[in-house]
């Protein structure tokens, strides 16, 4: 202990406390004042940056989630507009080939109709000239025997009415 | 005796100046003996000047403990000679005197400015007769009137020097700002610390106020640092193991800390709130004692542990000196080596320890009392 105050130089005290001093003070002016202030800011800086940057993520996120729900709905809307195609595709086929159908039936029905009318109208000629061919026929035939036209013709008019065609 | 002179030789290169009274190799300078065969131990250890017995390397490690006014580099006890140089000298005697301590021939010599005799004695100037006589107190210390010497010593260019480094360091390091937000070269070791003592320090000890403590808090842990890292140089350094600048540094602390004592800090001292009558009187001389107990701690903790590790590392390298044979000096060699390292970590630890208990105390002056006023748990015990 009393070694110490022996020892303890005030010369040494005196200088020590003012170069102590005079170095906290050039230093908090030169070095410790902008220091601590470029630290400030870059850290100011740098979480700046990291909120923007999550901010820039979250918009992202909203962005990309934006993306799909518009890719979907075209994707949605592409399927409905290729079933409607599907469908307006099976309708005209469907349409085409019945409207093909009905015209068939048609053309054949117009065809037995004219048929049945050619028919007739051949059955009706044929029966006139089986008629006169029979009368010519009764008349050379009665004529020889009968004199009187008249009654004679009267006669076959009422045998051929008699006798069914078909 | 070559051998001996080489091993002399890297001693005092790889560690510690060799400053002329160590070796003289005087004993028990403090008795009578001492007084009465001073000349005679003189003449002795002039002749006989190598340090290789326990009481040489007592007394040089006693003298690398101190301050001196040469800033030597090694010498060579056993031709006498000194490599270095002197400092000037400055007294306060009746008038400021000035001169170069090559005046004293490293203690050999009176040196006689003015008319006045002054000598050297284990590196303090002392006033003497035109003999040189020493006279001694009951203590054992010398009772000569000693002038106010306010020389430049070792531990002052030391101190210079240091101070000179770190304002180039971190002026260095506050341009490097300007160019780019990022350090570069050395400033990215810089960087790192100056955050540390910021962020692991100031903030969590002294809280919200701490900006205006940044500058006291950073320049006092380089300063401590740089002195410490200084010791461990080959140089012969011990500043912060120099109990003069740890009162110095601790000075400092305490008047910080009772300037910027707010209302609470005080009221605590003189009238501990949330006690009975009885104990707030009972606290009042404690809390008083402990305002001083505090800075006292920090001032003798650095200077012990710096005193400490140097006095470890130089008996080893001693004991080399002593037993000189081929086992214990590479033995102690590594020992040494071994201390060394621990003491680079004492010289980190140290300069944050002053640090932290430094902004510990200054947080206990300026802590805003409000939100607790019956939560004393921050009254913490000196460590």
């Amino acid at each position: 202990m009393w070694k110490l105050i022996n020892d303890f130089s005030f010369g040494l005290f005196f200088w020590q406390i003012a170069i102590l001093i005079v170095l906290i003070l050039l230093l908090k002016k030169y070095a410790w004042g902008p220091i601590l202030n470029s630290l400030n800011s870059r850290e100011e800086g740098i979480k700046d940056a990291l909120e923007s940057a999550e901010k820039a993520r979250i918009e992202m996120q909203n962005l990309k989630a934006d993306n799909e729900k518009l890719l979907q709905d075209a994707r949605a809307e592409r399927d409905a507009i290729l079933r409607e195609a599907r469908e307006m595709k099976e309708k005209v086929i469907t349409d085409a080939s019945e409207e093909a159908q009905k015209k068939a039936d048609k053309i054949v029905a117009q065809a037995k109709e004219s048929i049945n009318l050619e028919k007739q109208a051949a059955m009706t000629e044929l029966k006139n000239q089986v008629a006169n061919l029979s009368i010519e026929i009764a008349e050379k035939v009665i004529r020889k025997e009968l004199s009187d036209k008249k009654e004679q013709h009267a006669m076959i008019e009422k045998m051929i009415g008699n006798a069914k065609l078909n | 005796m070559r051998k001996k002179n080489i091993f002399n030789f890297f001693l005092g290169g790889l560690f510690i100046l060799v400053s002329m009274n160590n070796m003289n190799g005087q004993e028990n300078e403090h008795n009578d003996e001492a007084e009465e065969h001073g000349q005679e131990a003189h003449a002795t250890a002039e002749e006989d000047g190598a340090v290789n017995t326990k009481e040489g390397i007592k007394e040089f490690v006693d003298h690398h403990l101190k301050d001196s006014h040469y800033f030597s580099f090694f010498a060579d006890g056993e031709a006498g000679e000194h490599f270095g140089f002197p400092l000037p000298v400055i007294l306060w005697d009746n008038g400021l005197k000035v001169f170069s301590a090559s005046e004293f021939h490293y203690g050999e010599e009176l040196a006689e400015i003015d008319g006045t005799h002054y000598k050297l004695y284990h590196t303090k100037i002392y006033k003497t007769d035109a003999e040189g006589t020493i006279t001694y107190d009951e203590r054992g210390f010398p009772a000569n009137e000693k002038p106010l010497d306010f020389s430049i010593t070792k531990n002052v260019i030391a101190m210079l020097t240091a101070s000179l480094l770190l304002f180039l360091f971190f002026w260095g390091l506050a341009r490097n700002y300007k160019k780019s937000k990022i350090p570069t070269g050395f400033g990215r070791i810089l960087e790192p610390l100056v955050i540390y003592v910021r962020d692991d320090i100031a903030k969590p000890n002294i809280g919200p106020k701490y900006k205006k403590y940044m500058s006291l808090l950073l320049t006092v842990f380089f300063f401590i640092l740089l002195l410490n890292l200084f010791g461990l140089t080959p140089l012969g350094i011990n500043v912060t193991g120099n109990i003069a600048v740890t009162f110095g540094l601790a000075l400092i602390t305490f008047l910080i800390v009772q300037f910027s004592g707010n209302k609470h800090y005080w009221k605590h001292i003189f009238w501990m709130p949330g006690v009975p009558v009885p104990m707030k009187i009972v606290l009042m001389p404690i809390e008083i004692l402990g305002m001083f107990t505090k800075p006292f701690a920090l001032m003798i903790r650095l200077f012990a542990n710096m005193t400490a590790g140097h006095v470890v590392v130089m008996s080893l390298l001693g004991l080399i000196f002593i037993f000189q044979n081929w086992i214990a000096g590479p033995t102690f060699f590594l020992f040494t080596i071994f201390i060394s390292v621990i003491e680079l970590l004492v010289a980190f630890l140290q300069a944050y320890i002053f640090t932290l208990l430094s902004a510990l105390y200054i947080g206990m002056a300026v802590e805003d009392h409000a939100d607790h006023p019956d939560d004393h748990s921050d009254d913490l015990p000196v460590v």
